[in-house]
């Protein structure tokens, strides 16, 4: 059975974690698995703008990947960046095996609004399926509704279905099928 | 998923930059390249064209990013280039977008930003992308093997072409110097059943009696002086296909009496040879004089009119299908602006309009010479009526040249030295500079023609 990896980065919610974990489960049918927590490298920190550099992240990610790793969700608790851009919500390898996410702006109070652990858990979830959806090919969807559309704001994610278009649900499933397929014949 | 058929260059010093952005527009599903410095940039963009250049404006080492946008233009004049940089001010951002930047956005940005410039961009590159293609399918429209035109007596000659494309009848075609006649000729041959055999052009023109006699029907060795071996004429040469005998007007009557007797039987005799050669050769004649006036004038035999005016096609010169010109001046454009390795791929509303009221007495060769001229000339990427100021210089020059009286060459050159001392009102050295030979020269010809000084 494929493996995918739920790795924390710093200290992300466990509660959030865990509600990935078990839908995670009910999507994939692999085996997911809670690596150990991984610290927040220092170095991807920008004292400037207070946010992580995302591309940094990732590295440490791919650092402390397990060899039998198919796929790697990777979720911090800080906000995250990219030089040209004044946030991202997550960054993934397209076609890679690393996705990256951030709790932050998904939480109602990084908008000053009180918090809200049902709309955290939807949108986390979007985001994990969002970002996993690159690592296997699938690039922006001009589906507005579509898991796969482009957000740049949280109305965006909101707005949002909570899975893929008829078409992206295709390429996605293709894809997986030929991932695990390729994964039977290595072992 | 549509976005992978356009390609993004992001030029930065900062291998994080370039990268995460490289990564972001990926998931956006372009197919991105990434450069860290201004030179690395112009040497990819060397080799293939992005819709969109991202390019830092600061870049320490080497050249900046301003420097780096104007060599990018040198090779890609409409370049939709960006200008990025961390440092904000007014100035730069008016001289970025004085050399031609597209945008200038400071970063970090707003996602939201942009998304929405490179969605912009993309679109009016989807649109110029729709735009060509359009215009290729326009052009295809109006072309048939190789001649383009929407002219409505054109349309009648190219429906006509396809009738008695695999007909074996002789074709006449008449028409001015430069309007196509030989492309009409290949349509024929191309559109028929003939189109796997040779077809095989003769100019008639361009050959003495004796060696167009030789050309069309070849000869035995030892024919006449010269003839070292034997030699297939272009009637034995277009065995099964075609023969085009351009410039018809001018052959001689014992040429015109051996093409009756071909057209009649269907054989000849190679120069010089006593056996009688059978071919299959569909015939047809080009000529830009009038061959009835030429038969009325006892120049042209009637019976040879007649043999080869079973099908005739007339085509109209140029100023008489102007329609024509802005779809013929825009095809020349696209194939010679390519052949000549130049950027230039368009025509401004001044110039096209010059160019039709121009009266084209050379026709669609004239027109196209004019465009390759412009083309060489330009430099920028749309022709303009600048580009075709020697239309004005040649039609001045044939216009107010008066025709001269018969005469001889040596009055002629009597008049022209009588007329060059006149100017110089006696100087003969000014008058021999004038005349373009030198001074001795030109005393022994005042000498020789008894010219008073």
């Amino acid at each position: 059975m494929s493996r995918l990896y739920l790795l924390p980065v710093g200290t992300p919610e466990d509660e959030v974690l865990g509600g990935l974990e078990q839908r995670l489960q009910q999507r994939l049918t692999w085996e997911i698995i809670r690596q150990v927590p991984l610290p927040m490298p220092v170095t991807a920190f920008n004292a400037v703008r207070n946010q992580y550099e995302a591309l940094h992240v990732m590295r440490a990610v791919a650092d402390v990947i397990p060899a039998d790793a198919v796929r790697v969700l990777a979720v911090t608790e800080e906000d995250l960046s990219i030089p040209m851009l004044t946030f991202v919500f997550g960054q993934a390898q397209l076609s890679g095996r690393i996705a990256l996410m951030s709790l932050a702006r998904l939480r109602q109070e990084f908008y000053g609004m009180t918090p809200h652990p049902e709309i955290l858990m939807t949108r986390a979830w979007k985001e994990a399926l969002h970002e996993l959806g690159h690592t296997f090919g699938l690039v922006h969807c001009p589906t507005a509704s579509c898991l796969m559309a482009l957000a740049n704001d949280i109305q965006h994610v909101d707005g949002k279905e909570d899975d893929f278009c008829g078409g992206c649900a295709l390429l996605f499933k293709d894809a997986l099928h030929t991932v695990e397929r390729t994964e039977e014949k290595e072992k | 998923m549509m976005n992978a058929q356009w390609n993004i260059l992001v030029v930065d010093d900062e291998e994080i930059t370039c990268e995460s952005m490289a990564a972001w527009l990926r998931e956006d599903g372009y197919s991105v390249d990434t450069a860290s410095s201004g030179r690395e940039g112009i040497e990819k963009a060397r080799v293939k064209d992005y819709a969109i250049y991202f390019v830092d404006l600061k870049m320490p080492k080497g050249i900046d990013g301003i420097e780096t946008m104007m060599e990018i233009k040198k090779i890609y004049p409409d370049a939709s280039v960006v200008i990025i940089t961390a440092y904000a001010t007014v100035d730069t951002a008016i001289s970025a977008m004085k050399e031609g930047a597209l945008e200038y956005i400071v970063k970090p940005c707003n996602p939201q930003e942009i998304s929405m410039l490179v969605g912009r961009i993309i679109k009016v590159k989807n649109l110029e992308r729709e735009n060509t293609i359009l215009r290729q399918k326009l052009l295809g429209q109006y072309t048939f093997h190789d001649i383009i035109s929407k002219n409505a007596k054109m349309m009648e000659i190219f429906s006509l072409v396809k009738e008695i494309a695999s007909l074996r009848s002789t074709v006449l075609i008449q028409g001015e110097s430069g309007t196509g006649k030989e492309l009409v000729a290949r349509a024929i041959h191309y559109s028929g059943d003939r189109t796997e055999k040779p077809f095989v052009a003769v100019s008639c023109a361009a050959l003495a009696e004796t060696l167009l006699e030789s050309e069309l029907f070849g000869h035995e060795k030892g024919a006449f002086t010269g003839a070292m071996s034997q030699k297939q004429g272009k009637f034995e040469l277009a065995d099964g296909g075609t023969i085009l005998l351009d410039e018809i007007g001018d052959i001689s009557p014992k040429l015109q009496l051996d093409l009756l007797r071909i057209l009649q039987e269907k054989s000849f005799y190679r120069v010089g040879g006593s056996e009688e050669l059978r071919v299959d050769v569909r015939v047809i004649a080009a000529t830009h004089v009038d061959l009835l006036d030429a038969v009325q004038q006892g120049k042209f035999r009637e019976d040879l009119f007649y043999r080869l005016n079973v099908i005739n096609i007339h085509i109209p010169p140029l100023r008489a299908r102007i329609e024509d010109i802005p779809l013929l001046t825009k095809g020349f454009i696209e194939r010679l602006s390519h052949e000549l390795g130049k950027n230039v791929s368009d025509i401004s509303e001044g110039a096209l309009k010059k160019l039709m009221e121009h009266p084209w007495p050379g026709n669609v060769r004239e027109l196209e010479n004019a465009i390759e001229r412009a083309i060489v000339t330009c430099k920028e990427r749309v022709l303009s009526e600048n580009d075709f100021q020697f239309l004005n210089g040649g039609k001045k020059e044939t216009r107010d040249r008066p025709a001269l009286p018969a005469m001889k060459l040596e009055e002629l050159e009597k008049e022209a030295i009588i007329a060059a001392i006149k100017r110089t009102e006696g100087n003969i050295k000014e008058a021999a500079v004038q005349l373009g030979i030198d001074r001795s020269t030109l005393y022994d010809k005042i000498k020789h023609y008894n010219i008073q000084r």
